[in-house]
This record gives structure tokens, sequence and C-alpha cells, in this order.
């Protein structure tokens, strides 16, 4: 039995799958539902000759009321450090996570949990094996009180499936009996249960394939338009997060190297590394357009590891072994995140001359950046 | 031996109305079903579909790796003359490594992790009867090939010390060390960070044209297809639904499975709008239904699609699709 199927996500007319930012009217200026400062998370060495893994490095943000913020980074550049940093099940070794103005460590956890609901990218590790989707639903609703009893909870799990698409026949289903993508739909409707105002999603459409993928993209961004619901989306893939975002922070190293709105960042990118991300994914048009540009590239990335040894010691841009732009300030000054158009702000001591002379399109240098002196 | 400069043309690989199934009690489940694809000299060919749909199993059974119960129902592969369907497992281990090579997609369960990296990569060509010195001095140029700094010191690490795209670098110049023929590669990208995959992908390409290899190349990402192969196969339930070269499938696809699949990813550019979506989910093997796979979520789906399973047939621009309905009577 399929799902019905789901109404296109769009405003009529418009294509775009959500209200803001495609429009930069006259800032309305929106309350802030979740802010960060300063976050620094350090892990202790692993070994005894290890050193400290820095994970946050200082990330700042705030967002806002019916936004999505999207983080995009690679693997290690502490992106799911920091959703668990924002919904408190770690603390940050310095910095502060302020929930509708106060700090996220004086929310008691059922109470932090109306607030704030976490999806992540395995559904099946969410939710318990041993329970039905009605069950582990009436648990969360009867915890949190949002129905009065039991008898109340059926049909509200049945609104609850209904939001996502899913059939009241799933109410009896046990997670081993659904696809990936009805599971995740599940554990959406299960973090919406407990009715939050925010929702932080790390990676929740990785693992999916790519029919199943569009379905829960396009499921999350009806859901923010119809409950108005704040996001923090996570994903290591820019075309995914340009679908939801209305601002898109790059994380490189444990930092935002560049912030902005989704049109500004995607199309006039002013860091290079989120230059040589964009160039970097494969688009679905066969132009060869990976394939031509690659064949310049003469450096390997540094693995994980050196990426936190890079944040680690603490002199210089963290990008700088890989910069293709990269000047001799580069290496001795770390570049702070700052604006340089707008509201587009960029971590780049040459982000403007980025702009000025690839125009916007993502080109990296033929030739392998000089060695250092 | 190979013509390398690929003048013959002839393929490299022949699959010919391939099957696979799963052997039970009660009868066979099929898995795969009648697969046909040619892979010639210099040629890099994708196979493409979701999970489920038999993409790596068409190539282990290529390989000759599927393990019991689950085995070739039907069909051959031939690799040059050589029929590789039932052949004994001594010819196809000699094969293995010298004519035909592999790259997964995990490569630490590929890689020993107690050995160090170039006595794995030696051991594989001393399996095939190369002096210990030779075998080491192949070792150290093809770690050089596939671009690793240093050859002398990276062969004496173990794999734990690489990062992933330097140990996917390492299983290239494994598989390449024996200087194979054809590359069968399954997802061998899709574990690794974007600006890394960019990296093996144009490496791999530039080792291809350099050799002539022929390379199939399994995936489930559709812009890793269109930047990479020169033709692709899309597979559903089993099937290969389309084949034809990338630039016409993608610029025109000829089966509305590959239509919506393509209207399914979401790009860096261009209009933001809402995704296509599939509604329903693939049919389980097993329980395949009688006529079309797709039919039960096609849009373009008419009565006699559930009836009668559609050929491959050819279509124009070198495609071959498995409908009934030509694109140009498709319902928007």
């Amino acid at each position: 039995m399929s799902a019905p199927a789901e109404q296109p996500a769009g405003l009529p007319g418009t294509g775009a799958p959500v209200p803001a930012a495609t429009v930069p009217a006259a800032p309305v200026p929106a309350a802030t539902v979740l802010a960060a400062t300063g976050l620094v998370k350090v892990y202790p060495p692993a070994g005894r000759a290890g050193q400290p893994s820095i994970a946050l490095a200082g990330v700042s943000l705030n967002l806002t009321e019916g936004a999505c913020l999207g983080v995009v980074g690679e693997s290690g550049c502490g992106k799911s450090t920091l959703a668990r940093l924002l919904v408190g099940l770690e603390r940050p070794t310095a910095g502060s996570v302020l929930l509708q103005g106060q700090p996220v460590t004086s929310f008691r956890r059922p109470e932090l949990a109306r607030h704030l609901q976490l999806v992540s990218q395995d559904p099946f590790s969410s939710l318990n094996p041993r329970l039905t989707v009605a069950s582990a639903l009436t648990e969360v609703l009867l915890v949190h009180r949002r129905v009065p009893g039991k008898k109340e909870a059926a049909a509200r799990v049945a609104e609850l499936l209904d939001m996502v698409s899913l059939g009241p026949q799933f109410a009896s289903r046990l997670p081993h009996e659904m696809s990936g993508g009805q599971a995740q739909r599940v554990a959406i409707a299960r973090a919406l249960a407990a009715q939050p105002k925010i929702l932080i999603l790390d990676e929740p459409t990785s693992a999916l394939d790519v029919s199943v993928r569009a379905g829960i993209v396009n499921l999350l961004a009806r859901l923010r338009a119809e409950l108005a619901l704040s996001y923090l989306f996570i994903s290591h893939d820019m075309a995914v997060i340009r679908q939801l975002s209305d601002q898109i922070g790059v994380m490189y190293a444990g930092r935002f190297v560049e912030r902005g709105p989704w049109q500004s960042v995607m199309s006039s990118p002013l860091h290079p590394y989120t230059r040589a991300l964009l160039t970097a994914v494969p688009e679905p048009r066969p132009d060869g357009s990976l394939l031509d540009s690659a064949d310049h590239i003469a450096h390997d990335a540094p693995d994980t590891s050196q990426v936190q040894v890079a944040a680690s010691a603490r002199t210089g841009c963290p990008y700088f072994p890989r910069c293709p732009i990269r000047i001799d300030k580069c290496l001795t000054d770390d570049p702070p995140l700052e604006v340089v158009t707008g509201a587009h702000e960029a971590a780049c001591y040459r982000a403007g001359l980025a702009v000025e002379s690839s125009g916007g399109v993502p080109v990296e240098s033929g030739s392998p950046p000089v060695e250092r002196a | 031996m190979t013509d390398r400069n690929g003048t013959a043309a002839s393929p490299v690989l022949a699959i010919r109305d391939l099957s696979v199934g799963l052997k039970t009690r009660t009868g066979i489940t099929e898995l795969v079903r009648s697969v046909s694809l040619d892979i010639r000299p210099g040629e890099r060919v994708g196979l493409v579909g979701e999970s489920g749909s038999g993409k790596s199993l068409t190539m282990l059974a290529v390989m000759g790796l599927l393990a019991s119960p689950v085995c070739v129902t039907g069909g051959s592969v031939t690799l040059g003359s050589t029929e590789l369907v039932g052949a004994p497992d001594r010819q196809l281990r000699a094969l293995r490594g010298s004519e035909i090579a592999m790259v997964y997609q995990d490569p630490m369960t590929s890689l020993d992790p107690l050995q160090r990296v170039g006595e794995q990569i030696a051991e594989g060509l001393r399996a095939h009867g190369t002096s210990r010195s030779e075998a080491g001095e192949r070792t150290l140029a093809a770690l050089a090939e596939v671009q690793l700094p240093d050859p002398h010191r990276l062969a004496r690490t173990y794999p734990h010390e690489l990062s992933g795209g330097m140990r996917q670098r390492v299983m290239i110049a494994a598989a390449l060390a024996g200087n194979p023929r054809l590359l069968l590669a399954d997802e061998p990208t899709t574990a690794l960070d974007v600006t890394i995959q960019r990296q093996i992908l144009s490496l791999v390409a530039r080792i291809q044209r350099a050799r002539n290899l022929a390379v199939l190349w399994v995936t489930h990402d559709l812009g890793v297809a269109a930047q990479f192969v020169q033709r692709l196969a899309v597979m559903y339930a089993g099937r290969m639904v389309e084949v034809g070269p990338t630039a016409a499938v993608f610029s025109a696809p000829q089966h509305p499975y590959t239509a919506a699949l393509l209207a399914a990813v979401p790009s860096t550019t261009g209009e933001r709008s809402a995704l296509g979506q599939i509604p329903g989910s693939p049919p389980e093997p097993g329980s395949f239904p009688p006529g079309c796979s797709f039919a039960s979520r096609c849009r373009q789906a008419r009565q006699g699609c559930t009836q009668t399973e559609p050929a491959l047939e050819e279509r124009e621009g070198g495609v071959a699709a498995a409908c009934f309905v030509p694109p140009a009577e498709w319902q928007p």
C-alpha cells in the first residue's frame, strides 16, 4: 500500500518550497528562538600520545522563529557536535546555548523536549524495535501531557501519521516492518508529538534512496510552513541544504567559514572552501564539469584528523593547507567571520577578491598552491 | 591479449540475459532478471538504481562472487572469449586481479588492518606469479599512479594511518596493479566527502583513459553517473528498464522511472521548487507483479502495463527502454 501522494510543498506559482527568504524585503525583526554564543567543544585525546581534538572552535548562531538555518560541511567539520550541544546531549567546553533567552542547561529534560526535538540520520536507532508506531507515539503524548488520556491519544496518533503522510494502518507496525523512508516519517511524527517549536535535523535524508529522500525533503518543507517550526538542518549535501534553507552556514574545522542568505551563498560563494564544495557536487547533468575541473587538482585534501590538528594549532586559517588563493597573512592570522556584503558573512581575507576574480562562478585554482615559505 | 587501442571495439565484457535468484525449498526467488549489457575497451558504463534494484547483485554475479543460496539462474557472462558463469573457482581466481579488478564502497573491509599497505598490493601480484622484486617495483609504481605522496613511505603504513580518501586510492592502486582489462566498482565513492569523491572520480577517469580500461561503475548517485560514465543502465526491481548514452538518457529519458528519478534529484542551481516524488515503494523480490514492475507507481501506466511485461526495445539516440508508452504520449 502506497503512502498517499503528498501535496507539492511549493507555493502556487512561485515554485518555492518555503515561503521565507525568496523576497528579501525589509527585515521584520523575528524573535530569536535558539542562540549559541562562542561554542567550543574539545574532546580529550584518544590515546596517551594523542592530542585533544577540537570539534567546535567557537561557533555562534541565531535561529529565528520560523526560519531554517542550513548547516553544511564535510565529515569531521563539527556539524553533528553542534547538533548535540544545541539539544543539550553534551555540554560545551566553553560558550553557551540560549533557548527562548534562557540557558539550555536550566531546562529540565522533559521541558526541553517540548521546545526542541532532534531527528537523526538513522530512524531505526531512534525507534524502540519492540514498540509499535502507535505505542511509541502514545508514550510521547502521555509523557508530555499533550493529550488528557490514552483514549484521546489514538485520535492524535492518527493525526500525527496523517501529518507525515502515512496511512492509519501504520499505527500497528513495528519498526522492522517499515522501509527506511517510512521509519523516518515515523521518527519525524514522534518528534512532532511533543509539539516542539524547533527541530534539529541531523542528516535526516542521508541514508535514504533518491526517490525516498525527495519525499522527506518535501515533507519537511511542508511541515515547517504548516506548523511554523524553526529548523536547524544539518547535511553534507549542498543540494539538499539549498532545497530547505533560508540561511546557509558552511562549516569547516569546527567553525562557520561562510554564512548568508541561501541565494547569495549558492550563487556567489565568498569562501574558497564553499566554492570547492559547490564545484565538487556531481550535478545530475552530463556536462563533464566535474571531471574537467577536477583534472587540475594536484593535492589531496587532509583527512579529518589533520583538519582537527589544523584547528588545534590555532594559528592561521584552518583552510590554509587546501586553499588555492591563500596569502602569507593566512598562515599567521585566523580570519574572523565578518560581514562582506549585506547579510553575507565569510571568514576569509581574500573573500572580496574571490568574488571579483571569479564572478561568483565556483572555480578552483588550476595550479597547486604555493609552497609554505 | 586485449587490443589496447580499442579499435576492434568487441566488448571486453558481455552480459547476456543474466538472471540471479535465491534458491529456497519451495523454488527460486528471482532477484535479477535477464540483464544484458556490453562493456567495450575504454568505456565507462554505469549501473544505476535504488537499494534492492539488483545492481550490486549483477556485479557480484559478473565476478562469480555470489554466495549460496544466491546464484546465477540463467544467462551468460563472457570476458573476451571466456565464459565466466559456471567456470571453476580456480579459473575465476586466476582472472580476478589479473583480468578483472574490483573496488568496493568500504576500503576498510577489503584491506587487512594488520598488514602494511605495500605488502597487501604486492601479495596480490605475487599470487599471479610475479617475482618478489618485480611485485615491489610495481607496487610503488601503482601507488605513484594513484597520486599518493611518497610511495616508499606510504607502502610501509597500515590502513588505519590513512584517511578514507587515501585508503580508497590504495584500493584502486591494488586493483590496477595487476593491469586488468576490466574494472568493476561498487559505489566506491559513496562513503567519501564530495571534495574527495571528485578527486577519486577524476583520478580513475584519467587512469582509465590512459590504459583504455573498461569500467563498470555501480552507483545510486545520478550525479556521479551523469558526470562519470559515458553509457548507463537504469535498474528497477531486478530489471534493466533503460540503457543508453548518458547524455541521451539524461536529456530525454525514455522510461517513466528514469524520468521520475531525475525529477527527484535536487540541484545546486536553477529554480528552487518541490522535488518530484514517486508514490509507493518498489515491489519486494518474490512478489514481482505481472506485467511491468513499475506500473503500480507509474503516472503513465495504461491498462496493458499490468498484464504484459514490456521488453527492452531500441529507441532513437541509441537508447533502449522497457516501456509501452512512448514519451510523446506521457501525461505531464
